[in-house]
């Protein structure tokens, strides 16, 4: 039988873009990078149990090209879900509900991560952490 | 889940619980592993931008002194189970086939247990010298 195209109830695409969408839809995709994260944390982890040589492949990634783009946008989702996350915390507690504190926490969490990945990175390479 | 018993009377079951079978459960739970987080995450990361560019003694050193590695279990056991707790909320979300969200439902927590446990006894090897 051949699919009946019928209408659906509106989603996303009717919407005009806005911050309270953004934000929403970040966390949850910064969750699941972050949980992706995760186990790499635990590899890593194993590896600096196992032994030098292990630890230096895991070095030796995380100082590619490819790593360091990893760990730039892995920097970034943390701070995005931290920053949002301590904004989720507050609006369960009733804080920050009206529209205009709505709209303007959002951009907090939004420019914060931007700011807080940078300091982060500034602090790496004041470090010598990039070699 | 976790409150079901099959040996209890079933109104007893039902008693207190929401729609999710679980009632507040997992939201507080998810609440509280975050405030955890909040605190831990950014430990985390203080620890492993002050270890860049550190060579595999010192590294090991750091996570061998007994308050990184204490800090250290604290923050993974939070990180695992924090991300059990919203990966399970995005597959009840997006995952509509039941078999498919039950598979995911398990490989997730699969994936949880066994990260938490091979990194806790990562930690745990290196702080005890082995």
């Amino acid at each position: 039988m051949p699919p009946t195209v019928r209408p659906l109830s509106p989603h996303l695409q009717v919407y005009r873009w806005q911050i309270q969408m953004a934000t929403s839809i970040l966390h949850r995709a910064t969750g699941v990078i972050l949980f992706i994260g995760s186990l790499l944390i635990a590899a890593a982890l194993l590896a600096l149990a196992s032994g030098a040589e292990a630890w230096s492949c895991v070095t030796g990634l995380a100082g590619s090209w490819f790593g360091l783009t990893v760990l730039f946008g892995w920097t970034w989702a943390l701070a995005y879900h931290w920053l949002n996350g301590i904004r989720h915390l507050l609006q369960d507690a009733g804080w920050g509900f009206s529209i205009a504190s709505f709209v303007a926490n959002g951009w907090i969490s939004v420019i914060g991560s931007f700011v807080l990945t940078g300091l982060v990175w500034t602090w790496v390479y004041c470090c010598g952490g990039i070699a | 889940m976790s409150h079901f018993d099959p040996l209890r009377n079933p109104i007893k079951n039902a008693r207190g619980l929401g729609s999710a079978k679980e009632g507040v459960h997992h939201f507080i739970v998810q609440r509280i592993t975050a405030l955890a987080l909040l605190v831990l995450a950014v430990y985390f990361v203080v620890l492993i931008v002050s270890l860049a560019g550190a060579d595999y003694a010192t590294a090991r050193a750091a996570v061998a002194h007994p308050c990184n590695a204490v800090l250290l279990v604290a923050f993974l056991v939070a990180m695992f189970w924090h991300g059990q707790l919203g990966m399970q909320v995005v597959i009840e979300d997006y995952v509509h086939t039941p078999w498919l969200a039950m598979s995911c439902q398990l490989a997730v927590r699969v994936a949880c247990a066994f990260a938490a446990l091979a990194s806790v006894f990562a930690v745990v090897r290196i702080a005890l010298g082995a």
